[in-house]
Order: structure tokens, then C-alpha cells, then sequence
């Protein structure tokens, strides 16, 4: 069986930004499943390795979490963007899209297109 | 940023001690069921799904370690983890902790209080603002030798429109008489230019400073008083501003009152006790009309515009300079070369005490190298009982790094709590100990143990701690660890290495305590032979008391104006003198005159123009000057060469005389007779220009100018013929020093009741406190010698002890097999003299450097002398085959029986 590639490094943070962005106020597992079925279940997210991570973007204040009802009437906890939490994704968003903008071209690039 | 903010919220959670766990675990649960729930709808069986949500959480304790190490410091906590270890340590071995504790705490206290002595004289020197832009002005002749002429008022109106400095300010150090109140007082005062506040850049703390703009030519009859004067002489009275003091028979109105925390800048501690300022323009009277060519031999100190250095405001004058010769070359000779120094203040109030202070830092410095190596070596001794104990921690799984954390952390706790302990130590024994510091060290600023004290203190506990302790950290994790746990700590490699170790830091506290004691020794010697030095003259049972007559500003109210007006003053109060029980001869003289009486800037320099030598010049050589009485030789018991002495029938009106000592003869006469030959000297009182005065007399050299330095031209001038303002009386004889004060007051008094009558002190004890700085360092270089030999010989004892104890299974096989005690005896003693030898050979290398660099504080010693250090290098061996001797006993007495039996 072909292993499932890990998350790189450092763009989880981003994913569970974008999650957050895009579905509104969510609980750790809402993210885990929501990122795993974007990625078309090719990502393998371990998924309790997202806790610490989100107490880390809590602490740097890019989120903020409290304490609700889930759509099954559980008690769980939400988490949410905060205004810093939107800049920063904007942010980082601009620089990946850059980023594989730069590499795109590098893809595409023959030979004979190099003077 | 953001790290910046993940940072503090982590310093809090850590601080609160708030604990996330909880909620991760909450958390997790809730994940759990979530992912359960998911999986039963997908058709599982609820035991399936429940193991497949658990597999996909993944490992619940490492994601929690990960969660926790986000959410606090895993460094402080760690950190506080090993300090609580290390305390528990350090109390299961009290003696240990004790013994590193109280070396370090000797060390790092010592260390400190030499320190706390520095950083108020050579680091601070000056307590004033800026006190980077002050500098001391220097007038100098060097193509006829002159120095510190001094500046005329031309000169210091060019300097202050230089654009170089902010203010310049000329002052001039004396005492002056302060009258009206109940008893006539001698006060330390300074004649200043109206800038000199301005200058040190200090306010007054009641009324205001001089106004640096004032142009009066003369005094302008302001005065500004000390804060200690204030309170003594006025009871601190808020009323004094605009009271009339009379000094010197002269009213000046005070005008200001300087804070309490200021003290003067100057050479010495009369300089610094200054109490009284008088400003003036030294423009006119009673100072000379200002010319360029009257120098006012005064002193001259500046602050520099801001931001110049001294560097580029000695480029700019030294152009000032070479236009001014261009200007005025008649001012000018090209023979003199007039040149202006500029000094940084700072450099020339320290002066020539610099060097004991950086000795006794260095020697001070060697001591506590000295206990951080006895510590090492102790914890090096420890390393080998705790062996077993560091074995089962790395066989449990401890990372060696993480081993060498916390065997570090151990150490720099015993070493920060003997820096604490040492600094306590310092603390309660601050009045004590600032006691023994002579008064004549150059400081301004109190010395006080501060907080930037204790901050210097616990950087070196911690620095040393570190230097000190990685060493031993590193060696003691590093073990074979099989070995170790199989031979229960005995004798593994690691320990061969450990005690190789422990060796070279022995002989390097050898070597250390070697260097310390030369430098002892050598200034020992110095001092002894200062000591013991031949005087040439006589100071036991003569008593000095000074007074001094009033200089007021215009010379006709001045009742001892003329020589012949002292005279009859003089000739009475001795006469009086006399009658006092017990006295059986006095003199008289100028204060300078007093036999290595103050400090080097009380000399009297004369110019001093040999007939028929260097006529030509302006600037002729200048001569240490002393104006006496005749009786002055005889009370000192000075030796007459050639010649006559002065006598009762030299006056004002018979032609000058003077006598002169071995040295001036020699160095103006070389293989002539002086007695005849005349010098152009200082002339009598009102007349400006010198006058002929004939060498009657050549008296053999005495060392009343510098105990070390016997060869300083003098020549001495009758009291008569030239009267002095400031006076010592000398009384030989059976004297109580306590009472004569008072009876020489009376009977100074009795003649004319507006005399300060002070100072009374016995030409010994003149002669014991001129050597109080030289005192001072040795008694301090030879305290930490002693300090730096018993610690050395405590780590000798505690290597061969060590030593002893590896051996004791090979000397019992030797005994069993018929080895005599003496053998093994000699055995041990050998190792300890090894150690001494090696230390020994390293130390006199490094003290052959020291004592070098010490050579300005040495005296009628070479610093390769070889007593001292073939009796030091003795000393040494002796007391490390002393400290090997316990050790080496008990191997003697082992019993190869029972240890055989036992290992």
C-alpha cells in the first residue's frame, strides 16, 4: 500500500486557518475531518497532533476557543478565527500562492525558452 | 512578535502553575466520540469503531507531552526540577556543601570588596556629571625641564575662546583662617576662578555656585561652603546665605552651600576635603596684573565641549598653541618649547595609587581562581562516591547532556550560594573593613557596597560556576558505565582520568599560591626596607603642630607682613614653647618643611638660577624649597657637611643665605664646594624680582621629601630672612601628644588669640602614614597569600587523601608482602612532594612575570630576588608535604589484614 504523505511542515497551521476561514467556528474533529476530506483523504493527519498545534495559533492569538454545543447537542470546544488570526492568513496565503507561482514556472520552463 | 506573546503566555501558565491537561483531555474525549460516532455510521461494530477512532487519534501521551511542552517552559521547569535535586544533594552531604561554600564564599567576598574599593576609585573617580569631559590642563617648558608651570591670564582667556571647552577654570589649594566663631579654625579652601562650579558641572544645594560669567578682576568676596562646614561651624543655620565670614581677616559674603554628597576633586585627601571656595578673576589684586608672561602656578582643569575627545582637544590646542608662539615669540622662547598637556581628569586624580589598586585586584583575583579550583577538586573528589549513583541514572535512560544539566545546575547553585554567602559576609562587615582603607586612597565617592556590587558579585559566582563546574560535569558523566555498576564505584578508567585531573588542578593552586606569596614577599621586603631605611634625620619624641597666619587680601592689613614682623612672632611663640614641661628644643618652619609630612603637591618648587650656569635662560631648573628656622637641624638631628647652619644674626636686612643639601650640591656643583657660590633666587618680601643669595652650608641628604628616594636636591632658606604663612612648630623632648595640642595653643594663643592652632602629630606617626597606601596593599596582597597557601594546602590534602584511599588495597598487598610503613610513608609523602615541585617550577615562571610588572612597587629589592624565592618556593614545599602528611599516616597505619579482608 502506498503511505499517505505526511502534512508538510508548517502548512497545517495555514489548513486549519483556511478551515476556520471557510466553515466558520469549529471543533478539533470538525478540522481533522474537514482537512482530510479536502485533501481527498490523501493527507494522513494524525489527527491528536492538531491539539498542540492549535494551542500554540491560541497562545499567538491567530484563534480563540470556547467552550459550546456541538450540532449533536455534545458539549465541545470551538474554535475560531480572530481578526489577527484573518491577516495573518491573508498573509500567508499571498506568500504560498507565490511560492507556487514561482515553482509552477520552474515546471514549465524548457530548454529553448532560456535565452 | 508573536514568539515575543507566545512567550509571555507561557510565562504565565508556567508561573500560574495553570495546567491544560484537563482540557486535552476533555478534548481528546470528546474527539474520541465524534470519530466513534462516525465510524458506527459507517456500519462498525461498536468495539471496531472505537478502536479505529483511537488508532486515528494516535498516541495519546505523546500528543500530551507535546501539548504540555507548548503550553509552559520545559527549560525553567527542568531547570526548577534540578535545583530542587541539587538542594537535596548538598543536604545529604552537609560537610561538603559547607566546605565549597565557605572557599567560595572566601573567594568571591574577597574578590568583591577589592572590587567595591575600584569600581569608587578607578572606575568612578570623578562624582560628577559627564565627568568623561573633564580634563587637567598642563603647562609645560620640557626644553628647560620644567613642568606644571602653571597658566597666566592672557593664556587662560585664549583658552577659554578656543571654542575646545565649555569652561576653564583656574584653582588654587591652601588653608585659609576662619575667625569670629568661638575658636579660630584652619579650613581647607580653594581660591577658584568663578567657573570652577561650572566646570564639575555641580549645583549648590542652598543658594547658588559662582556665576561663571563674573568678570570682578579680583576676589569678588563670594564663598561657597561645604555641607560639612555648614553643619560643623554654623549648626547647618538656613539663615547662612548672605551672612560675612572673615577669612583671613578678610569679610566675604556666602552665597551657596554644596550638597552633602559633594567632595572636590583634587591630588590628596586635604585637596578632597575641601571646605570653603572663594572665587576670583586673578586678574588684579591681590594677584599681579595680568600679563602674559606671569604664570600663576595654579591648577588648571576643563570640561570639554561635548562629544570631543581628549585626543582631538589636544590636536586643536597644541594648533592654539603654535599660534600663539607665532604671536607673541618674545612671551614664547623657542628654548622653552611651551607646550599645553591635556589629561583626562580622571587619569591624574587616581593618580599613582592605580597601580596597588590593580595589584590588589590581580592578587585578589588569583585568590579566587585559587577556591574555584579547591571547589573543582572537591567535586572531583565527589565525583567518585557518586558514581554509582550517576551510573544507574544513565543506565536508566538519562541523556548525557541532560546529565552534565544537572550535575551543572548542583555546581552552580554551591557556587552561587558561596558568592551569596560571601557577599552577606561583606555586607555585615562593611564598617570593619572600609577602616582599614587608608585615607590617602583617592576617592571621591564613598566606597559602598551597592547593588551594582552584588551584581558584580553574583556574575562572578555564576561566571566561575560555569568556567568552573563543566569540567567536572563533563568528567563525572562520563563513566563506563558497565564497569562502574559491576565494581561498585571502585577504581574504573574514568577515575584514572579524574584524578589526573585533579593533580593538574593542584599544582595549578600550587602555582597560583606561589605567584601570591612572591609578590607578598617581595613587597614585604620593600616595606621592611623602607622601614628600616636611614632617614637622616631624627624623628622620635618630635612633636609637629601647625598654625598658619592669616593672607588677607590687601597686604597693609597685614600684621606679618615683613620677615621682621614674623620674626618677632616667631621668636616669642618659640621662646614660649620652650616653657612647656618637657619640651627641650623647638623649631620652626614652613608646613612643607614637616619631615614625608602630606602629600607630594605641598612641595615648594623655587626657581633656582646658579651664578655663572644657565644665566641665559628664563626658565631656570627649579629646587625643592624649605623654609626653617635654624633650630630646625638640631630638633632633627640633621648632619651638618660643610659650612655653617643659619644663625641668630641672619635677618631680613643681612644678605640672603642658604644651605643646601648633598644631593643640590652635587647636582649644581659637581666636584666643587658650594659653600660661597650664589644662586638668583627668590627675593625678599616686596621685591618682585629674585635676588643673590649666597650657599653658606651643605647638610648631609635626609629623606623628609620621599622615604624611597633619597637623592632629592633641597635647599633650605631662613625663616627669618623669608617668613612662611603656614608654620609647624617643632617640640622635642618628653611630650604627651595628647595634651600638647592644647598647651602649644595656649601658648600660641597667648600672643595672638586669632591663631588656628591643629595638627598635632609626632613626626613617627607623619612617617607611619605616609606608608599607609604601600601598608594597605601589603597587608591586604599578604592576607590573600596566606588565604591562597591554606587553601592550596587544602587541596593537597584532599588529592592525596584521594590518592591514599585508591591506593589503600596496593599498599595493604605491599604491607602483606613485607613492605616496610616507612616505605609507604615515603611513598605518599613523594606524591605530595611531586605535586609541590611541579607547582613549584610553574609558579616561579609565573612569578618572575608578576613580580616584573610589580617592579614600581618595589623598593631596594630586585624583582628576580632570589631569597624571596628560593624561601617562598621553601615555604610552599613545606606546607604541601605538611598537608600530605595526614593522609599519608593513615596509609601507614593501615591494617592489610582487615582491608584485604574487607575489599
Amino acid at each position: 500500500m502506498k503511505e499517505k504523505p505526511d502534512v508538510l511542515q508548517g502548512t497545517l497551521a495555514l489548513m486549519v486557518l483556511k478551515t476556520l476561514d471557510v466553515m466558520g467556528p469549529q471543533h478539533g474533529w470538525g478540522i481533522a475531518r474537514r482537512i482530510e476530506q479536502i485533501s481527498g483523504d490523501l493527507l494522513a493527519v494524525n489527527q491528536g497532533t492538531l491539539y498542540p498545534l492549535l494551542l500554540k495559533l491560541e497562545q499567538e492569538g491567530s484563534i480563540a476557543s470556547e467552550w459550546g454545543a456541538s450540532e449533536n447537542n455534545r458539549r465541545a470546544r470551538f474554535y475560531r478565527l480572530t481578526g489577527a488570526g484573518r491577516k495573518q492568513l491573508q498573509a500567508e496565503t499571498r506568500e504560498w500562492e507565490q511560492t507556487a507561482a514561482i515553482i509552477a514556472r520552474f515546471f514549465k520552463v524548457k530548454a529553448e525558452d532560456l535565452p | 512578535m508573536k514568539s515575543l506573546r507566545r512567550f509571555f503566555t507561557r510565562l504565565s501558565n508556567f508561573a500560574a502553575g495553570r495546567r491544560a491537561d484537563q482540557r486535552l483531555q476533555e478534548e481528546i474525549a470528546e474527539h474520541l466520540a465524534f470519530q466513534t460516532e462516525e465510524n458506527l455510521r459507517a456500519g462498525m461494530s461498536p468495539a471496531e469503531a472505537r478502536r479505529l477512532a483511537v488508532l486515528k487519534l494516535g498516541a495519546a501521551a505523546a500528543i500530551r507531552e507535546d501539548h504540555h511542552a507548548e503550553q509552559s517552559l520545559p527549560f525553567i521547569e527542568n531547570l526548577l526540577f534540578d535545583l530542587k535535586y541539587a538542594v537535596r544533594m548538598l543536604l545529604r552531604s552537609p560537610g561538603f556543601a559547607f566546605i565549597a561554600i565557605a572557599t567560595m564564599a572566601l573567594g568571591v567576598g574577597a574578590t568583591t570588596a577589592i572590587y567595591s574599593v575600584i569600581d569608587a576609585t578607578l572606575l568612578h573617580p570623578l562624582p560628577y556629571p559627564h565627568a568623561s569631559e573633564l580634563v587637567r590642563i598642563e603647562a609645560n617648558l620640557p626644553g628647560v625641564g620644567a613642568h606644571d608651570i602653571g597658566l597666566s591670564i592672557p593664556e587662560l582667556k585664549d583658552l577659554q575662546n578656543s571654542g575646545v571647552f565649555q569652561y576653564v577654570s583656574l584653582s588654587f589649594f591652601g588653608t585659609n583662617n576662619l575667625t569670629g566663631s568661638s575658636q579660630p579654625t584652619s579650613i581647607a579652601s580653594k581660591s577658584v576662578s568663578p567657573t570652577y562650579f561650572a566646570v564639575l558641572g555641580v549645583e549648590a544645594q542652598l543658594g547658588r555656585t559662582f556665576d561663571p560669567h563674573d568678570q570682578t578682576p579680583g576676589f569678588n568676596n563670594e564663598l561657597v561652603i561645604s555641607d560639612g562646614l555648614w553643619k560643623s561651624a554654623f549648626g547647618g543655620d538656613p539663615h547662612i546665605l548672605g551672612k560675612t565670614l572673615r577669612v583671613d581677616n578678610d569679610p566675604a559674603q556666602v552665597v551657596g552651600v554644596m550638597p552633602a554628597s559633594f567632595h572636590d576633586q583634587g591630588q590628596n585627601s586635604d585637596e578632597r576635603g575641601t571646605d570653603l571656595w572663594a572665587a576670583a578673576g586673578f586678574a588684579d589684586d591681590p594677584a599681579p596684573k595680568p600679563t602674559r608672561s606671569i604664570r600663576l602656578p595654579f591648577e588648571t582643569i576643563a570640561r570639554l565641549q561635548p562629544g570631543l575627545s581628549p585626543e582631538t582637544a589636544q590636536a586643536q590646542v597644541d594648533a592654539l598653541v603654535d599660534a600663539l608662539k607665532k604671536q607673541y615669540p618674545a612671551d614664547y622662547p623657542s628654548k622653552g618649547a611651551w607646550t599645553l598637556h591635556i589629561t583626562p581628569l580622571a587619569e591624574s586624580v587616581v593618580g599613582n595609587a592605580r597601580q596597588s589598586l590593580i595589584l590588589l585586584f590581580g592578587a585578589v583575583g588569583l585568590v579566587l581562581l585559587i577556591s574555584c579550583v579547591n571547589v573543582a577538586n572537591l567535586l572531583l573528589a565527589r565525583a567518585s562516591t557518586r558514581g554509582r549513583e550517576i551510573a544507574v541514572r544513565q543506565a536508566l535512560g538519562a541523556q548525557r547532556t541532560r546529565l552534565i544539566r544537572q550535575l551543572l545546575t548542583e555546581i552552580l547553585l554551591l557556587f552561587v550560594l558561596g558568592g551569596a554567602a560571601g557577599f552577606a559576609i561583606l555586607f555585615c562587615t562593611r564598617k570593619f573593613l572600609l577602616e582599614l582603607i587608608p585615607e590617602s586612597l583617592p576617592r571621591m565617592n564613598d566606597i559602598s557596597i551597592n547593588w551594582g556590587v552584588l551584581a558584580f558579585a553574583l556574575a562572578v559566582s555564576v561566571v566561575a560556576g560555569i568556567v568552573f563546574g563543566l569540567a567536572p560535569a563533563w568528567l563525572m558523566s562520563r563513566l563506563d558505565l558497565t564497569g562502574t555498576l559491576r565494581q561498585e564505584g571502585r577504581a574504573a578508567s574514568a577515575s584514572r582520568e579524574r584524578s589526573r585531573a585533579r593533580q593538574i588542578l593542584v599544582i595549578g593552586e600550587l602555582a597560583l599560591s606561589l605567584v601570591l606569596m612572591v609578590a607578598a614577599g617581595l613587597l614585604l621586603r620593600s616595606f621592611w626596607d623602607l622601614f628600616k631605611v636611614q632617614l637622616g634625620f631624627n624623628p622620635t619624641r618630635v612633636v609637629a603642630v601647625e598654625t598658619s597666619l592669616p593672607n588677607p587680601n590687601d597686604p597693609k592689613t597685614d600684621v606679618y607682613r615683613t620677615a621682621t614682623q614674623e620674626g618677632v612672632f616667631l621668636r616669642e611663640v618659640l621662646r614660649r614653647n620652650r616653657t612647656i614641661p618637657g619640651v627641650e628644643e623647638t623649631a620652626a618652619s614652613d608646613r612643607a618643611a614637616i619631615p614625608l609630612g602630606h602629600s607630594q603637591n605641598d612641595r615648594v618648587m623655587m626657581p633656582w638660577a646658579v651664578e655663572g650656569q644657565e644665566m641665559q635662560s628664563s626658565q631656570p631648573p627649579l629646587i625643592d624649597t624649605l623654609i626653617v628656622s635654624p633650630e630646625y637641624f638640631d630638633v632633627l638631628g640633621m648632619t651638618l657637611l660643610r659650612g655653617r647652619l643659619f644663625a641668630d644674626e641672619d635677618l631680613e636686612s643681612t644678605p640672603l643665605i642658604a644651605v643646601i643639601n648633598q644631593s643640590a650640591a652635587r647636582t649644581y656643583w659637581p666636584n666643587q664646594d658650594p659653600v660661597g657660590k650664589r644662586v638668583h633666587m627668590l627675593g625678599r618680601l616686596g621685591r618682585a624680582r629674585p635676588e643673590w643669595t649666597t650657599i653658606v652650608g651643605v647638610i648631609a641628604d635626609a629623606r623628609t621629601e620621599s622615604l624611597a628616594n633619597a637623592g632629592i636636591p633641597q635647599a633650605y632658606l631662613d625663616i627669618y630672612q623669608r617668613p612662611a604663612k603656614f608654620l609647624a612648630f617643632y617640640l622635642r623632648g618628653q611630650i604627651d601628644p595628647g595634651a600638647i595640642s592644647a598647651q602649644v595653643r595656649t601658648q600660641i594663643q597667648s600672643v595672638d588669640p586669632e591663631l588656628p592652632v591643629f595638627r598635632a602629630e609626632t613626626l613617627n606617626n607623619v612617617l607611619s602614614s605616609s606608608l599607609s597606601v604601600r601598608r594597605f596593599s601589603l597587608e591586604m596582597v599578604a592576607a590573600f597569600a596566606v588565604a591562597a597557601l591554606l587553601l592550596a594546602g587544602l587541596g593537597v590534602y584532599g588529592t592525596i587523601s584521594y590518592l591514599v584511599n585508591e591506593q589503600r588495597r596496593e599498599f595493604a598487598i605491599r604491607l602483606a608482602l613485607g613492605a616496610q610503613r616507612s616505605d609507604i610513608l615515603k611513598m605518599v609523602l613523594r606524591q605530595g612532594f611531586g605535586l609541590a615541585a611541579a607547582g613549584a617550577v610553574l609558579g616561579v615562571a609565573g612569578a618572575l612575570i608578576v613580580s616584573h610588572l610589580i617592579a614600581g612597587l618595589l623598593f631596594g629589592i630586585s624583582p628576580n630576588d632570589l631569597p624571596t624565592f628560593v624561601g617562598v618556593s621553601v615555604v610552599l614545599t613545606l606546607v604541601a608535604l605538611a598537608a600530605s602528611c595526614i593522609p599519608a599516616l593513615r596509609a601507614m597505619r593501615l591494617d592489610p589484614i582487615t582491608m584485604l579482608h574487607t575489599e
